[in-house]
């Protein structure tokens, strides 16, 4: 997944102590078509960041990237310093879109999370105190105990997606990695989300990173946006990054960035 | 009804049905029974081939099964196009199949067999191979478990964490490619698949737990199997009639009590 012929190691490794992930002058071409170019951005212990883009910008490949599942056209991915191998995927937690999975299914909530634990490993996993009271914890830790025994597939979305956090964190990862967590979901569902995931970055200090295509809900908690539009990406607070110049820019067209009673709206000129 | 002769087949039977049990939780569990119906069918093509060119059909139905499930697997990549490719793999193979049939000069008598089965006339030379098979599949499902339910229900965080989706279901669908070899001859290629789907349809539908799905799979396809012989002993009607009929009551009776027991009762 790195490929050093593209960034010289002189000059390349500027990765600060402290910093979970670098992404280093990432490119991706994917089916021949340049997807991304030149993404660099780093992520410090228990920040939060949005990855903020139209749909198609590239969002999902970019974090599909920084798991190792899409091997860059150019730059490099650290992960605590040092590039992606097996050891240190278990620093990262992966929650994908949404469970894709037949509503019939027999798995229950606790099942899932208990998967996050081993699930990977060959054989059975065999019931144990420890086991149960681990699953049982983390399902606890994003408000999920009053289903763990239902069936995941007859949950709603934002259940599933709780579910899916807590399969995510019981593997103790520093970086918690979520694909468009907040897609689909109702307005009271997206809130709570979105407060677990504030609580996990400030007070557990696993550093967040997710996409979502709007902004807004998470203006509270964020302190880093990556915005991500024609291929190119952009780094930094929200304040300094979503701007009428900087979008502009980015997009490679007008486009006028509108606050509104602390909300954010852009919008593409004429 | 459980002299001599009868005893091999009560014996013969109750093996497929735990082989189908196990497996088949599997094909419902990662909707792959279409694939579990392609692989059995296309098998008895082989069979045929084998008993064209005058050797065993064991070796018949295991090149075309292994092959079957290869050509599911290797090409079926994404989950669009894998119906088109199981439904184009059986074909090619039913075709063969239908080739080997018209060449052939034995047609009806063994071809009927290959497809409902002969589980009144086991032998118990026969018995040692399916015995052997069933705690084979037995034990390469137990083995990947944790994989196999992971790829299942998370495919992309188990890729993520390096655990191929594809190798898996390659993995899956040639032991069940193995399993259905040595069944077919037994209860033939209907009935293989017709146990593998009703009692793990059924089981999931009663239970939410994975391993007592996987147990009560095992349990619904013996009492399938044990009915059907009986009846089919007493009534003369044929024994695949009892299985799917049997097999497709359970998973409605399942249904059933689904229903009637409240849809997220462990919710709130």
């Amino acid at each position: 997944m790195i490929t050093p012929q593209s960034s010289p190691p002189a000059a390349a490794p500027h990765a600060p102590r402290g910093d979970l992930l670098t992404l280093d002058g990432i490119g991706v071409r994917l089916g021949g078509r340049q997807v991304l170019c030149d993404v660099s951005f780093s992520l410090a212990k228990g920040e939060f960041t949005g990855i903020i883009g139209p749909n198609g910008a590239g969002k999902t490949t970019l974090l599909r990237v920084i798991l190792g599942l899409i091997e860059p056209s150019g730059g490099r991915v650290l992960v605590d310093g040092t590039p992606l191998h097996n050891k240190n995927k278990s620093a990262i937690g992966y929650v994908p879109q949404k469970l894709v999975i037949d509503p019939d299914m027999p798995l229950r909530a606790r099942d899932v999370v208990s998967l996050g634990l081993d699930g990977h490993k060959l054989g059975f996993a065999f019931p144990s105190r420890q086991r149960r009271e681990l699953v049982l914890e983390a399902l606890a830790g994003v408000g999920a105990l009053a289903y763990a025994d239902a069936r995941v597939g007859e949950l709603s979305g934002g259940e599933q997606q709780r579910v899916l956090i807590a399969h995510a964190l019981i593997s103790r990862p520093k970086l918690l990695l979520l694909d468009e967590p907040l897609a689909n979901l109702d307005l009271r569902s997206e809130q709570e989300i979105v407060a677990v995931l504030g609580k996990l970055a400030r007070e557990h200090e696993i550093s967040v990173l997710l996409s979502a295509h709007d902004m807004n809900p998470l203006l509270g908690v964020m302190d880093k946006v990556v915005y991500v539009a024609n291929g190119h990406a952009a780094a930094g607070p929200a304040d300094e990054v979503v701007t009428s110049e900087g979008l502009t820019e980015l997009y490679g067209h007008t486009v006028d960035v509108v606050r509104l009673h602390g909300r954010v709206l852009v919008v593409a000129g004429e | 009804m459980f002299s001599g002769l009868m005893l091999n087949t009560w014996i013969a039977a109750s093996l497929v049905a735990v082989i189908a049990g196990i497996t088949g939780y599997f094909a419902v569990l990662r909707g792959s029974t279409f694939a579990a119906h392609a692989i059995p069918n296309g098998a008895f093509a082989g069979a045929a081939g084998a008993s064209l060119l005058g050797i065993n059909v064991i070796w018949g139905l295991a090149v075309f099964a292994v092959g079957g499930a290869l050509g599911i697997g290797a090409l079926g990549d994404r989950k669009a196009r894998h119906d088109v490719v199981t439904a184009l793999t059986l074909v090619v193979m039913l075709g063969l199949g239908a080739l080997f049939v018209s060449v052939s000069s034995q047609y009806a008598e063994e071809t009927y067999a290959l497809l409902f089965g002969e589980v009144f006339g086991v032998s118990r030379g026969e018995l040692l191979p399916i015995g052997g098979l069933g705690i084979a599949a037995a034990v390469a499902i137990g083995v990947a478990f944790r994989p196999l339910m992971l790829t299942s229900a998370l495919p992309e965080v188990a890729a993520a964490r390096g655990v191929s989706t594809r190798r898996v279901e390659l993995y899956f669908l040639i032991v069940m490619a193995l399993a259905t070899s040595m069944t077919v001859p037994v209860v033939g290629a209907l009935l293989m698949f017709s146990l593998m789907i009703g009692p793990a349809a059924a089981a999931r539908s009663v239970t939410a737990r994975p391993g007592v799905a996987m147990a009560l799979s095992v349990a619904i396809a013996l009492a399938t199997v044990w009915l059907s012989i009986a009846l089919s002993y007493q009534t003369n009607w044929p024994l695949g009639f009892f299985v799917g009929v049997i097999g497709a009551g359970f998973y409605l009776v399942g249904l059933a009590a689904r229903r009637v027991a409240a849809p997220r009762a462990a919710a709130g």
